[in-house]
């Protein structure tokens, strides 16, 4: 028996002879993040993720883990400036039509799939083709019906004619609908090799995957905006946060998305703040409270903005969130060109609350509101297992007892939710969120007629004004026009408080400090990853031939 | 005993035809469904978008039919596809042929069994026996409480504690996964080594739990025996000690541990599915992991009833075991 332990033992010792190639760390009083130099090729950046990607062509993908690593493969005729303008990817221009039926894409030339063929206007087509094919199983087709003719003019030219103007339409021509046609045509996309071993134009390239390990993609060398510097981006799949965070501070990931806990606490070390650098801007979602306007409760505009007032949305943002977020004003995310910030915002205030209560009809009787002998008692729905709702609910129940209002909070099962209650509109108040895609159309949302089953509107919001800019935004291309539009719908929906707007939570990624050029945008961090670069200084893995 | 064994093997056709069937039940009783993924109320994806994607899924039959489907697919050994959008057949995804063994899943969660079975039985059978000899002794007691610690112990806990200690502070062991990422440029040997260390702790933290079962049904088990006539013959015969112990004794009293050998592989497959998560190790327990939190009802079928096959094996092995070991089976 003893000599098992004392094998054990010296076993155990062994592994402190067992050296380790650390990346590099920041020695007493100097911090990585002082340490600069000029750009340099070389290196490698590990991303953690917490999901595995299932497939790598955009159009097939639901979730983010696929997307992303997609996003670094394909490109699309257009993107995302930082500003969230329009701006030309693959497409050198474009023309709209006066009327702005039809938009004229002139490509870039000379630009190469990985394998060698040129790019041409017969991928797009044939993207197109694909993903408003009954037989594709996608998600994103819908933008695509509303296409009622496309054409290619010639190789570099390509041209689509709508039904109506629609001022979405130029960013939907993003990396989803542009595929090598050459290595697809004539075969089931969804049972082509290239789900899993695709061939972009991308700034990398995939060189392997190793399912439920890692991804492992090497540089572009001939990306046509440059080659990219960091020579290999590895995305690591590790389904346990507290692991990531391990690996982390190892080095086995260089860059992951913090928890709240983790961002304001675990990370604020010495050695945290030398060796890594952290990020923070407000992700592309809202948490909101919806109140189902047909209900006698919600039907007077004084009630809603009550509630408003009797919330403290910073106290939400601060105990929720732990401070990692921003109070909502508007279905918009702050610092975007359709956000409007001078909107009317309800500043904690619950004697407001109260005033404004009373002149709706609602009096106190034994520490609770009554009008027409029925007590103010309504339940907020939520969907099971979101913790940041529930927290969220609990708040402002206690806020909304404290001017005399009693509510039941009731979590449910997501479809279940769905189907039996958003769909059948059979809810007083729910909390929920909602992305907002960087095009500011939000029509089936708020428009009026978009109420039926299964339909957005659920609320019920109606008002002939939005209605009426809604169309309106969406049918100029006029940024300024939309631009115009969209702050008065925020305006008015400020007022009218269909929903109360509570907080856009905040991405908070960290990155070693190694690598430099990243520049925080409204967009995130990730959009200029072929200009990261480490320093030849400060270079780690050494690419093996 | 021909006629024994085959018995044996056609009870276990209607077993594996009821855990399928009770299993097919209860996930579908699970909320929640494959497409939920695309229905985080995103409005670029339309309700008719979701509806064309149940259909596609045949998530909008009745769920006799849709375990009828399934059940016509698996007589033929077939799997199905998974509902995971890249929608690969379900048995590629476990056990991909065209790639090396060790990144083929169901041989990463098996390998890794295998051995923390044989540590659990390195280490719990001479505590055992050495318990049971020395009964009642501080050996004994210390060693109880040591695997009964290891028993209670939550295995996630420990593994983060463990990875805190040798990955954070000591800089000895690797914290997740099974390779470097500079695996492929090692030479051989060092390709070995870089999948030692990175198995190390998860066996240990998977034989750790282990660890209690197997000592103390050793223990007793033992104890049981020394007390028997012919173990005292053997003593009055003036054996030494040592051969009486292993010799005669330790024969009769490992039978039990056939037994729970063959009963804990559907416990061990389970145990997977925690340490396989925490340590990031691409085995089929992170793969059923990532199935249940997106309701891929083909891949989860299908590991459930590769590990309900896995443990009906078992005990039939337990038996084919037990018949080796023991002549009165054999006799009847």
């Amino acid at each position: 028996m003893e000599k098992i332990f004392c094998l054990l033992i010296v076993f155990l010792m062994g592994f402190s002879l067992v050296g380790c190639k650390g990346r590099p760390e920041a020695t007493d009083g100097q911090s990585l993040v002082s340490i600069t130099g000029e750009p340099a090729y070389g290196d490698a950046l590990a991303e953690g993720s917490i999901g595995e990607p299932s497939v790598l062509i955009p159009m097939l993908a639901g979730d983010s883990a696929s997307h992303e690593v997609a996003g670094l493969v394909f490109n699309g005729l257009v993107k995302y400036d930082t500003d969230l303008s329009i701006i030309g990817d693959l497409a050198e221009s474009w023309d709209i039509s006066r009327d702005g039926l039809v938009i004229t894409f002139r490509l870039k030339k000379g630009i190469q799939w990985t394998d060698g063929v040129e790019f041409t206007a017969e991928d797009v087509m044939y993207g197109y083709k694909t993903i408003v094919d009954e037989k594709t199983p996608t998600a994103y087709s819908e933008d695509f019906k509303q296409v009622k003719k496309a054409e290619v003019i010639d190789r570099y030219t390509f041209r689509v004619t709508y039904e109506k103007p629609f001022a979405p339409a130029l960013s939907t021509w993003g990396n989803l609908v542009v595929l090598p046609k050459h290595l697809l045509e004539g075969k089931d996309i969804t049972k082509s090799e290239l789900t899993r071993n695709p061939v972009g134009m991308g700034p990398y390239k995939l060189d392997k995957w190793i399912s439920g390990q890692q991804l492992v993609l090497d540089s572009n060398k001939d990306y046509f905006e440059g080659r990219p510097y960091v020579d290999q981006f590895i995305y690591r799949i590790i389904p346990d946060r507290a692991t990531m965070f391990l690996e982390l501070q190892t080095g086995g990931v260089d860059m992951m998305d913090l928890t709240p806990l983790q961002y304001t606490k675990q990370t604020n070390t010495e050695y945290f703040r030398k060796n890594f650098q952290k990020f923070r801007y407000p992700q592309f979602v809202y948490t909101y409270m919806g109140f189902n306007l047909k209900h006698p409760f919600f039907q007077d505009r004084r009630v809603r903005q009550a509630i408003a007032y009797a919330i403290d949305k910073s106290e939400i943002v601060d105990v929720v969130l732990f401070g990692l977020g921003s109070p909502a004003t508007g279905p918009f995310v702050p610092n975007t060109w359709p956000y409007n910030p001078n909107v009317k915002k309800y500043e904690f205030n619950p004697e407001k609350a109260k005033q404004l209560l009373r002149e709706a009809g609602w009096v106190e009787k034994n520490g609770i509101l009554e009008k027409d002998g029925r007590p103010f008692r309504f339940t907020i729905l939520t969907n099971m297992g979101n913790a940041l709702r529930m927290n969220t609910a609990t708040i402002i129940q206690w806020r909304l007892a404290k001017v005399g209002i009693e509510v039941d909070i009731k979590a449910l099962e997501w479809s279940t939710f769905v189907n039996e209650f958003i769909d059948k509109r059979r809810f007083e108040a729910v909390i929920l969120g909602w992305q907002i895609s960087p095009d500011p159309d939000q029509y089936d949302i708020w428009y009026s007629g978009k109420t039926k089953e299964k339909e957005f509107n659920f609320v019920s919001y109606n008002n002939p004004e939005v209605d009426a800019l809604l169309e309106k935004g969406r049918r100029t291309f006029d940024i300024e026009e939309r631009k115009k539009a969209y702050f008065r719908i925020q305006e008015i929906l400020a007022e009218d408080q269909p929903y109360i707007f509570l907080y856009v939570p905040d991405a908070t990624p960290i990155v070693h400090a190694r690598f430099k050029g990243i520049k925080p945008s409204p967009i995130g961090i990730t959009y200029n990853l072929p200009k990261w670069y480490v320093p030849k200084s400060l270079q780690r893995h050494r690419m093996v031939p | 005993m021909i006629m024994y064994l085959a018995k044996r093997f056609l009870e276990m056709i209607p077993t594996l035809f009821g855990i399928t069937l009770i299993s097919f039940f209860i996930i579908h009783l699970a909320p929640g469904k494959p497409t939920d993924i695309f229905s985080e109320l995103n409005p670029k994806i339309t309700p008719e978008a979701r509806e064309r994607l149940e259909k596609l899924y045949n998530l909008d039959k009745p769920i006799m039919v849709q375990y009828g489907l399934w059940l016509k697919k698996i007589v033929k050994l077939d799997f199905g596809d998974s509902f995971s959008s890249d929608r690969r057949p379900v048995m590629q995804r476990i056990w991909d042929t065209k790639k090396p063994l060790i990144e083929r899943r169901l041989f990463v969660t098996f390998m890794i069994n295998l051995l923390s079975m044989i540590v659990i039985f390195l280490i719990a059978i001479p505590i055992g026996i050495s318990s049971a000899t020395h009964q009642l002794s501080l050996y004994d007691k210390i060693t109880t409480t040591v695997v009964f610690v290891g028993f209670a112990m939550p295995s996630f806990w420990l593994a983060l504690l463990l990875m805190i200690l040798f990955g954070v502070y000591l800089h000895w062991l690797p914290i997740s996964q099974l390779k470097s990422m500079n695996f492929d440029s090692l030479p051989l040997i060092g390709q070995i080594w870089d999948l030692f260390k990175h198995l190390l702790l998860p066996i240990f933290v998977s034989a750790f739990g282990g660890l209690a079962a197997d000592s103390r049904f050793m223990r007793s088990s033992m104890l049981e025996v020394i007390r028997q006539d012919y173990v005292t013959v053997a003593r009055a015969k003036g054996l030494p000690e040592k051969t009486v112990i292993y010799r005669h004794a330790f024969r009769n009293a490992l039978l039990p541990i056939i037994t729970l050998t063959g009963l804990s592989i559907g416990g061990l497959i389970g145990g997977s599915v925690i340490f396989e998560n925490i340590f990031g190790i691409p085995g089929m327990g992170q793969l059923f992991y990532m199935s249940v939190m997106t309701r891929d009802y083909p891949m989860v079928m299908g590991i459930l009833t590769i590990g309900a096959v896995l443990t009906l094996a078992g005990n039939l092995m337990a038996d084919i075991g037990y018949m080796l070991a023991d002549p009165r089976i054999r006799a009847k």
